[in-house]
């Protein structure tokens, strides 16, 4: 057994200050000696830590951070060390299920597909393939969502597919399709190397994403140590580090980036050159923005006005800045609005698209950049615009196929809406993959009721018996990471290779392999009569990916399995240009937002309103990036005399999503065993409150049980770990998402958990 | 002269729209983006209502007496049932429809007695009405193939 530290007691571990670069640290955590190590990367975050896979005898046996990645220069974060245990657990299914009587029963696998095939022939005759929904996750492999998106989109042409990632990164790529015309990120993580400063918005990094945050810390540690920025109405380890820490209201984004974008205007601290040449709509921007006087800012967001000049000051002046957006921003009011106002930030200071200067609009999961891309999610493969008859012949050129077939007759729906015509029985078969909605979707007890409907034949595809797989009609077992080979990308478009370390255990088989039975058992077919799919391996998978790619802003052409193989770590775009990928997009201030090239006409910020194509044409920005100003919305649900205080929810540093895998490790489950409700000490006195009470949490829509942390909150906020659910059988209702509200953001339809009007009452 | 009485129908129109958009928000709230959004474009269009106020007085006098033709109702109240939503939608694209026209003839109006004020009131309560049929469009695009092919 070798352990290099204990990052449960230290989550970040030793301090390596920079030299020049960012020093090696390998850490390692195995059970037994290995007899040999297969390359991968980690999947339990966003960063996509490079990571070797430790096997004995065909088990795995421990972990280790890759010296020579790109991303994580050997480190990995507490997730990272103890997550792959639950690959060995006891209780993976390895059976396929059929529900008979009312009751869950093991079944063959020719069983399960006939039947999904059965009812999919059945509701298609009804009403055609608009009956079939689909809802995946951010935990897949690229193959696997690009084949769940062709068979989708070209096999079954329904626009009804949507994944988890609404819920975690679709104003991500809303708000990079707002200002720059696709989704992509402009930045790359070399950019910590040097930058002066950070600017943190609604991002708990320190818990999030434990390996960006070493990089930071050694950047703090080392000579020239950039200014921190922290926008956060938590006192959250990442705040605590600040050299300016914004604490908002709950639901202030857009009036905070207002009021800091007016005072960088104010102060003349903008690239007049850059926004001429390379942007539209300055002039109204600073219109709207002008409004936001500190003191009006103060008012409205609690934020003291000399302190929101502090945050200007800094963010006005440092000559390279690197920010970073999650879900404090994205799962909130106006997410995408507010998002921008970030990309408006470096717009108008000229800081894109050169070593120092990045956005990252990060992402949650660790493969969601991958259901955005390949069409497995409401956007189409390779960035292509569901409203360019262009991009869908391409598609319908490329997968041999009549254009007809491809849903583009308006946007792809989105999870939501999905799970709304489910409700509504217009949708009847909700196929699931990789995710727990039961435990992370809004309002539970709604979701809960929805999947137990008599006309909603639900199918689960998973490594576990989740929540959400107990009210399935089928279960099919799934082989999870370690136990296939494929390709995901990170938050700062690094591709990483994770090989096959062990066999997946009894009949579960990889998501991929699932996919290709069904697309065979429907027998989809191309114009000519062969296979639709032609695809058997992830291998050719990933070379159809590329042709899929080309001349795309995620151009993966210069890669191969091979190539991925021998290094450790390669950025889209890769091409014959750049054969070894690219750390910036736009480095000549061209962006994607051409007629012709653009991801999406765009929206309006507000309502959520579809430009068409000739109100496109009519702007043409022509390569500009657009700067897009709006003015100030308040919550659908504020604190009132019956629910007095807010409730905001979140993630721990030790779980991910709903715990499926990390509540398996016995140290990330003892480090954090249980769900709790964080009070402020003035509310906990008012209540007459200590840590470790049990109190009732109440919202309209339903009540949770909870035991209470006193401290590191603003009072009138409550904040609950949203990872607890029930498989480990807690005894009591306690998900966060009972409380939370049905309801999303206009343009990029993620929920807002961020807010909720609660109570409380001892008991 | 008639521009009283196309005053007062913009002003009728802008003030049914207002009344119908809440109420099908009210009507339809588990469909939470009908309901919040719907609610923004009805204070949008009662903005309208307050700000035509001192065009109306302004231009009481120059009324005609043939104001009943002039008025008519789209929307009587929201419907039920599984096409209900698509309907109601689809009235109020119509009702906001009304508006914009409104809106065109009124500034066309504006510009022939040099009436700046009135004239920049149009185009400002017409962009607003474009951005509601922008929504209501983009909603019933969406709406209409799940209704019509796939809705019990
Ligand atoms: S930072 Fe993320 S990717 Fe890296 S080890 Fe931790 S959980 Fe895994």
């Amino acid at each position: 057994m070798e352990q290099t530290r204990d990052s449960i007691k230290d989550i970040w571990g030793e301090r390596k200050p920079y030299e020049g670069h960012w020093p090696v640290r390998v850490d390692e955590k195995t059970e037994e000696e290995p007899d040999h190590w297969v390359q991968s990367a980690c999947v339990l975050c966003s960063n996509g830590c490079g990571m070797d896979i430790g096997v004995k005898d065909g088990r795995i046996v421990g972990v280790r951070g890759r010296a020579v990645d790109a991303v994580n220069h050997g480190r990995l974060g507490p997730k990272g060390l103890h997550g792959w245990v639950a690959n060995n657990s006891q209780d993976r299914l390895t059976k396929p299920l059929i529900r008979r009587n009312g009751k869950l029963e093991e079944a063959s696998w020719d069983e399960a597909m006939d039947l999904m095939v059965q009812r999919s022939k059945d509701i298609i005759s009804k009403k055609t393939a608009l009956g079939i929904g689909f809802y995946t996750s951010g935990q897949l492999f690229l193959e696997e969502y690009y084949t769940l998106g062709v068979l989708g989109k070209a096999g079954l042409g329904t626009p009804h597919m949507d994944g988890n990632t609404r819920l975690c990164t679709a104003t991500a790529a809303a708000a990079l399709k707002v200002s720059f015309g696709s989704d992509g990120q402009p930045g790359s993580y070399t950019d910590l190397d040097t930058t002066e400063a950070i600017l943190h918005i609604g991002h708990n990094i320190a818990s999030q994403q434990t390996v960006l945050w070493m990089r930071i810390l050694d950047r703090l540690a080392g000579k020239n140590p950039p200014k921190l920025v922290v926008i956060d109405p938590r006192e959250t380890f990442t705040a605590r580090k600040a050299t300016v820490h914004l604490a908002p209201r709950v639901g202030t984004n857009v009036p905070v980036m207002n009021g800091l974008l007016n005072l960088i205007i104010q102060a003349g601290h903008i690239n007049q050159d850059f926004i001429d040449a390379h942007t539209i709509g300055f002039e109204e921007l600073k219109e709207i923005v002008s409004h936001w006087s500190p003191e009006r800012v103060e008012a409205l967001t609690g934020v003291p006005a000399g302190k929101l000049r502090e945050a200007a000051q800094i963010l006005g002046t440092a000559k390279t800045l690197v920010s970073t957006v999650l879900q404090g921003v994205y799962q909130s009011m106006q997410a995408t609005a507010a998002a921008v106002q970030v990309n408006n930030l470096h717009l108008i200071r000229g800081l894109i698209g050169h070593p120092g200067s990045g956005i990252y609009q990060m992402n949650g999961q660790p493969t969601a950049q991958n259901t955005r891309e390949c069409g497995a999610d409401g956007d189409l493969p390779a960035f292509r615009n569901w409203g360019n008859k262009a991009h869908i012949e391409q598609l319908a050129t490329l997968w041999n196929i009549d254009s007809d077939i491809i849903p583009h007759w308006s946007p792809p729906t989105h999870a939501m809406q999905i799970w709304r015509y489910a409700e509504k029985g217009s949708i009847n078969m909700l196929w699931i993959s990789g995710t727990n909605p039961a435990v992370s979707l809004p309002q539970l007890e709604r979701v809960r009721s929805i999947l137990q409907q008599e006309n909603l034949f639900v199918v689960v595809q998973d490594a576990f018996m989740t929540e959400t797989a107990k009210y399935a009609d089928v279960v099919l077992p799934a082989a999870i990471w370690g136990e296939k080979t494929g390709t995901f990308t990170n938050v700062d478009r690094t591709v990483h290779i994770s090989h096959k370390a062990v066999d997946p255990p009894g009949e579960a088989k990889p998501d991929f392999e699932i996919f290709l039975d069904y697309a065979r058992r429907m027998d989809f077919r191309d114009k000519d009569g062969g296979p639709l799919i032609k695809w058997k391996t992830p291998e050719e998978c990933f070379e159809a990916w590329k042709e899929c790619t080309r001349g795309r802003p995620c151009d993966y052409t210069g890669m191969s399995y091979a190539k991925l193989s021998e290094g450790s770590g390669i950025q889209w775009p890769c091409n014959e240009q750049y054969p070894d990928g690219k750390h910036h997009l736009y480095e000549d201030g061209v962006f994607n937002t051409n007629v012709d090239y653009c991801e999406t006409y765009g929206h309006d910020l507000v309502t959520g309103a579809a430009v068409t194509q000739e109100e496109y044409k009519a702007k043409d920005p022509k390569g500009k990036a657009f700067l897009k100003g709006v003015d100030y919305e308040p919550p659908h649900e504020e604190p009132d005399e019956e629910y007095p205080l807010w409730l905001t929810t979140g993630r721990l540093v030790y779980h991910f999503h709903t715990r499926t895998k990390t509540g398996r490790s016995r140290q990330l489950n003892e480090a954090a065993p249980d769900a709790f409700v964080q009070v402020s000490d003035e509310d906990a006195a008012r209540y007459g409150l200590k840590t470790g009470d049990m109190v009732e949490v109440a919202s309209r829509r339903g009540t949770v049980t909870e035991p209470v942390l006193v401290g590191d909150i603003e009072p009138g906020l409550v904040f609950i770990p949203f990872h607890y659910g029930y498989w480990d059988e807690p005894g009591r209702k306690r998900a966060a998402n009972e409380l939370t509200i049905t309801e999303w953001d206009a343009v990029s339809k993620q929920p807002h958990y961020k807010y909720a009007a609660v109570r409380i009452r001892k008991i | 002269m008639h521009i009283g009485n196309y005053i007062a129908l913009a002003h009728d129109s802008e003030q049914e729209l207002t009344k119908a958009l809440r109420q099908v928000a009210d009507h339809h709230k588990d469909e939470p983006d009908i309901e919040q959004v719907c609610q923004l474009l009805a204070t949008w269009s009662e903005k309208h209502v307050n700000e035509l106020k001192p065009f109306v007085e302004r231009y009481s006098e120059e009324k005609s007496d043939e104001p009943e033709r002039l008025m008519q109702s789209l929307f009587d109240e929201p419907r039920s049932g599984g096409l209900a939503l698509l309907r109601d939608l689809h009235d109020l694209w119509l009702m906001a429809n009304e508006a914009e026209l409104c809106w065109i003839v009124l500034s066309q109006a504006a510009q022939g007695l040099h009436d700046k004020e009135l004239e920049e009131a149009c185009a400002r309560f017409r962009d607003d009405t474009k951005r509601q049929l922008a929504f209501l469009l983009t909603r019933i695009k969406v709406a209409a193939p799940q209704t019509l092919i796939a809705a019990d």
